[in-house]
């Protein structure tokens, strides 16, 4: 395993047969507004659906009285939990094993909870209908501090669950207890803090619908759905409405971002599904803004106490951590079933030490479900987030610069395979390189004398640091299964005659750009341009079946398969060119585009010679048949761990407490770099993404559970206002076992972000004795830090 | 997508028209203007008016003048206009200074200064603006004119003087010798609502404040002036002191609410800071240096 700087000549070839800079193939269709999104899909005689939610977080439901909304003209049905009941529809099964209601019969659990649904001619129609049915609630009271859900004398949830007689959802360890005390017992320096990731949510910009279409005469229902996971939801949806899987067609058209938030299956889907199935039309369900925010899929609420041991040299011996984890009304958590906590077990980071452990409590409270994801790698932006954070708390206690700290404990080469001490074996790493170039970039040295300077005038400047390493692309069958669905890929491609193709994925962008990915590696390997290669995903009736883009899986597991897939296909493609040719197959060698006898170039075959040939009415080699396709499934032998080196740098007004951040440095390895214009995007959009969770993002609650972040207006977005101009770098160091050397990118930004940007805030407010402070980081918090009164975000 | 519930709507064709329209269909009539508040709430279904007037046909609504020792604006100026406009720029940088930090510029497009002023919504910026530089609010009714000051004009959060057959059509701001405004606003993100803002008006008199108002917004009910804070201004000389002992005055004299933006502490103490920060640079501008 070596480490390169990313090829030049890739960055200056225009357009590259293979990998390179290349313009993204579905750009000019999404920038000109002609994308297809769920909501821009009319079929005639099509219903549309709205959702009445609770208003309050915890309450009986004493009655229901439709009457009204029924008498309202274009109301078609209205229905209840009570309705769904009777046909074993109330309940669906989340993807952890627990359940959630569909719509609320006994009681209500979360504010925004579903109550009951309006099916009607118009979507005015449906939402004025909502507003005429009349609920009875009898109020109880909610459980809202995660902190007090397992204490005695609070209601207990989920008394749906039989024999339920308290919060508690489940215990989870890793790494070894004994070990890791016995190394804190006898350590030089042990340092502690409470460290909380709040519950922020994945916000895509298209929020969550679909398009339920029942035919009733071919008993075949098609779903137009937001969907990351096209082939998983469809099999989920056999099973939980009973219509068998080849009468379901899920189609996933354009995707306006997903974020993981388009993973779970919400009630809403289902609503719309039995909905057409009863009425026997299309109806169509579209969450609006708030419904978003409020009811789907949320991201973190960890509460997570820390404790690093390390010699008083600085040189780490262990962590250890003690997580209580807000789950929610129904615990929704979208991760492998054999981790409820994700991959949170890469606590560890990129430190080489001596022993860890962890230890967590999932509890459910009256808040909505979810814990999926927000770009998170399975719980990975956590764990990052703990030991980038204690880390620098270790460095404050020491007196040491942190990125000292970080070179004198990062990972050595050699040690790759590494077997961490919670039982992950990261593929391959190169993390001093990454972290010096990143120094390097930021004139690092020269930074720390600005700040001591600034700071002999009363000016705050923080400079903070962060290394992260990510473990992406689930994985493994043997170990990881989604509802009893292994995480393997498959992949078809297909050559036409005259030498295009289209290759079938199982995966799905949300605007990740997969159109000119794919079709890169494929061109890469087979030497047939990106243009020729049609890419299509999405439709379960016309791609093999896989388990979706969530996770930064699909380059590490769908771009394996694509570039296995294409490599069967050449294999074919040879021995048909050996025919053409008349030599032997061991006689051919393979210049990207063309087979050519070996010693004699001018003797040679296209790969659009041999796609026409296998097509064409002559003979093909014995035992060969016609047609240029090949199809894999693609089971992944490990995950792949890319990793990064962050630093940023922000100003702090003494005044106001406004943070500006001024620069950001970001060096990424992510392996064998497919495409490095699609990469760059990717973590400008997940460095954005963490300035927005470390600085203005939280959903929050009031003490009745009343969700107060419901509006974009509460709950915020970074605009390119608060963010610097991103200087991003990379070093490349491919993964061993992926066929072309690439790990995951989409969330490497996300997951080491935010731990850099809180780092450096933290590092401004240093003459303030500050050592720690809590996200989201508003001019209030901070304000609250500097004046020795910082409160948790809870 | 949000759907209002339903409404009729008519587009008006004079203030008179408006104004007619407003006074048959009563209270449960709306006029529309830019509509960056209304429609949102109707979209919520916060506000469910039954009839909604538009108003953005009215031409006369347009303008920014100098007229008889006043900047006159019309009511349905945009935020866009006023962030443009010389003559404010000119008389009352603070205009320019809030309008750079109000919303975005699609809003800024579309809103306006009446909208602004009448939605009355305490974090709202315009309203701390004209509360600084002592404008005064023409409202129109069939009877004729009335001319009320921001004081009078801001009943309380969301409710202001203007009656359900009256419209507000103009700001005057009575133009004054050596004047010099500014405007400071925290907020968590660009185009957010503010967290604490603080307007500054003053007059200078030679080396001394003649008169001088501070208009804060977000801390209270509503945005009117401090009188303390004028009182303190008066007739004397500014200096640093003087900002902070203002500071403190506004400070003290404010109400804020903890909520998701900030602490009560935090706001107090940013009504301190942002009035101390505008009424030194609102001097530095009276006295010719851009600050």
């Amino acid at each position: 395993m070596t480490t390169t700087e990313p090829s030049p000549e890739a960055v200056e070839e225009e357009r590259p047969i293979g990998f390179g800079r290349l313009l993204r193939k579905e750009d000019p269709r999404l920038i000109r507004g002609m994308g297809k999104f769920v909501d821009d899909i009319q079929l005639p005689g099509m219903l549309h659906l709205a959702i009445l939610r609770s208003p309050m977080a915890h309450a009986r439901i004493v009655s229901i009285d439709t009457s009204a909304a029924q008498a309202l003209p274009k109301v078609v049905a209205v229905i209840t939990g009570a309705d769904l009941a009777e046909k074993g529809l109330a309940w669906m099964p989340t993807l952890s094993n627990d359940v959630q209601a569909v719509l609320a019969t006994d009681k209500v659990r979360f504010q925004h909870q579903e109550v009951a649904f309006v099916v009607a001619e118009d979507r005015y129609s449906a939402r004025d209908a909502l507003e005429l049915i009349d609920v009875e609630y009898e109020r109880l009271d909610p459980v809202i501090d995660v902190r007090t859900a397992l204490d005695a004398d609070v209601p207990v949830i989920r008394d749906d669950l039989e024999g339920k007689t308290d919060n508690h959802i489940f215990d989870w360890e890793t790494g070894d207890e004994a070990a890791t005390d016995a190394v804190f017992d006898s350590a030089d320096v042990v340092v502690s803090e409470e460290i909380i990731y709040p519950r922020v949510h994945p916000a895509p910009m298209e929020t969550c619908g679909c398009i339920a279409d029942f035919e009733r005469v071919a008993g075949k229902l098609t779903l137009w759905c937001t969907s990351q996971a096209p082939h998983a939801h469809r099999t989920v949806y056999a099973l939980v409405t009973g219509l068998p899987e080849h009468k379901i067609r899920l189609i996933a058209p354009d995707i306006g971002g997903g974020f993981g938030n388009k993973v779970p299956i919400y009630p809403g889907y289902v609503c719309a599904i039995v909905a057409s199935l009863v009425i026997g039309k299309p109806v169509k369900w579209m969450e609006d803004r708030t419904e978003n925010l409020v009811s789907t899929g949320f991201a973190r609420d960890y509460v997570m106490k820390a404790d690093i041991a390390a010699t008083k040299e600085g040189k780490i011996l262990a962590v250890r951590t003690d997580v209580l984890a807000d789950h929610g009304a129904f615990n929704g958590v979208a991760a492998p079933v054999k981790y409820p906590a994700g991959f949170f077990g890469v606590f560890t980071g990129s430190y080489d030490l001596e022993a860890a452990y962890a230890k967590m409590t999932a509890v459910y409270t009256n808040k909505a479900p979810g814990g999926v994801a927000y770009a998170c790698s399975f719980r990975i932006t956590e764990a990052v987030y703990l030991v980038e954070r204690i880390v620098d708390c270790l460095a404050y206690e020491l007196g040491m610069d942190p990125a000292e700290l970080r070179l004198k404990n990062l990972l050595k080469p050699e040690q790759f395979p590494y077997s961490t001490k919670t039982g992950w074996v990261y593929d391959s790493g190169n993390y001093e390189p990454a972290l010096r170039k990143a120094m390097e970039m930021a004139g690092y040295d020269e930074l720390r004398r600005e700040q001591a300077e600034k700071r002999e005038r009363g000016e705050l400047m923080g400079i903070g640091v962060s290394f992260f390493t990510e473990a992406v692309g689930a994985g493994p069958r043997k170990d990881m299964d989604i509802l009893g669905l292994g995480m393997a890929d498959g992949c078809e491609l297909r050559i036409h005659p005259t030498g295009k193709a289209v290759i079938r994925l199982s995966v799905k962008s949300q605007g990740q750009g997969h159109e000119t990915t794919f079709a890169q590696i494929v061109a890469e390997e087979i030497g047939i341009p990106p243009e020729d290669i049609e890419v299509l995903e999405g439709d379960t009736d016309n791609t093999p079946f896989g388990l979706g883009t969530y996770g930064s899986r699909s380059t590490p597991v769908s771009g394996a398969a694509a570039a296995l897939v294409t490599r069967k296909v050449r294999d074919k493609a040879q021995i048909i060119a050996s025919g053409m040719l008349e030599v032997s197959v061991a006689d051919l060698e393979w210049n990207k585009g063309s087979f050519s006898v070996k010693g004699d170039p001018s003797k040679s075959v296209t790969i659009q010679d041999i796609a026409m040939r296998a097509h064409g009415a002559g003979d093909l080699p014995e035992g060969i048949e016609g047609g240029l396709e090949a199809q894999i499934c693609y089971n992944p032998e490990n995950l792949t761990y890319p990793f990064g080196a962050y630093i940023c740098v922000v100003d702090v007004d003494p005044g106001t407490a406004v943070v500006k951040v001024r620069r950001f440095i970001a060096v990424d390895d992510c392996g064998t770099q497919i495409n490095p214009m699609i990469i760059e995007g990717q973590v400008h959009g997940g460095l954005t993404d963490g300035v927005g969770m470390a600085t203005m993002q939280m959903i929050a609650f009031d003490e009745d559970g009343n969700c107060l972040s419901g509006s974009l207006m509460d709950y915020l977005i970074p605009t390119a206002l608060e963010v610097p101009d991103w200087e991003t770098g990379y070093t490349v160091t491919p993964s061993p076992h992926h066929p072309i050397g690439a790990k995951g990118i989409g969330e490497s930004a996300t997951v080491g972000s935010p731990p850099a940007v809180v780092n450096a805030i933290v590092d401004a407010l240093k003459p303030y004795g500050v050592r720690h402070a809590d996200m989201p980081l508003t001019p209030s918090r901070v304000w609250e830090a500097m004046q020795g009164n910082h409160t948790p975000p809870i | 997508m949000q759907v209002p519930a339903p409404f009729e709507y008519e587009r008006a064709t004079s203030v008179e028209h408006a104004i007619a329209l407003r006074e048959r269909l009563g209270e449960e009539a709306r006029f529309i203007a830019g509509g960056h508040s209304l429609l949102p709430m109707m979209k919520l279904r916060l506000a469910n008016p039954e009839y909604l007037i538009d108003i953005n046909d009215l031409s006369e609504l347009f303008h920014i003048s100098e007229e008889s020792g006043e900047i006159r604006i019309g009511a349905m100026t945009r935020h866009r206009d006023l962030l443009d406009s010389e003559l404010l720029a000119e008389h009352f940088p603070i205009f320019r200074d809030a309008e750079r930090v109000i919303a975005d510029p699609v809003v800024r497009n579309r809103g306006t200064l009446g909208g602004s002023l009448c939605q009355a919504d305490p974090s709202e910026d315009l309203s701390a603006v004209c509360t600084a530089v002592d404008a005064s609010c023409v409202i129109r009714s069939t009877s004729g004119e009335r001319v009320v000051s921001m004081s009078d004009f801001h009943v309380g959060p969301y409710e202001t003087a203007v009656g359900d057959a009256e419209m507000l059509t103009e700001i005057r701001i009575p133009l004054k010798a050596h004047a010099g405004s500014a405007y400071e606003k925290v907020e968590r993100r660009a185009g957010d609502w503010a967290v604490v803002s603080a307007g500054a008006a003053v007059w200078m008199d030679g080396d001394v404040i003649a008169d001088g108002r501070v208009g804060l917004a977000a801390v209270g009910p509503n945005t009117t002036s401090i009188g303390p804070v004028s009182d303190a201004l008066r007739g004397v000389a500014p200096s640093e002191d003087l900002y902070r002992r203002v500071g403190e005055i506004a400070a003290a004299n404010c109400s804020p609410q903890t909520d998701q933006r900030g602490t009560a502490a935090y706001k107090s103490h940013l009504a301190l800071e942002l009035t101390r920060r505008s009424l030194r640079r609102a001097v530095a501008r009276a006295q010719g240096q851009e600050a």
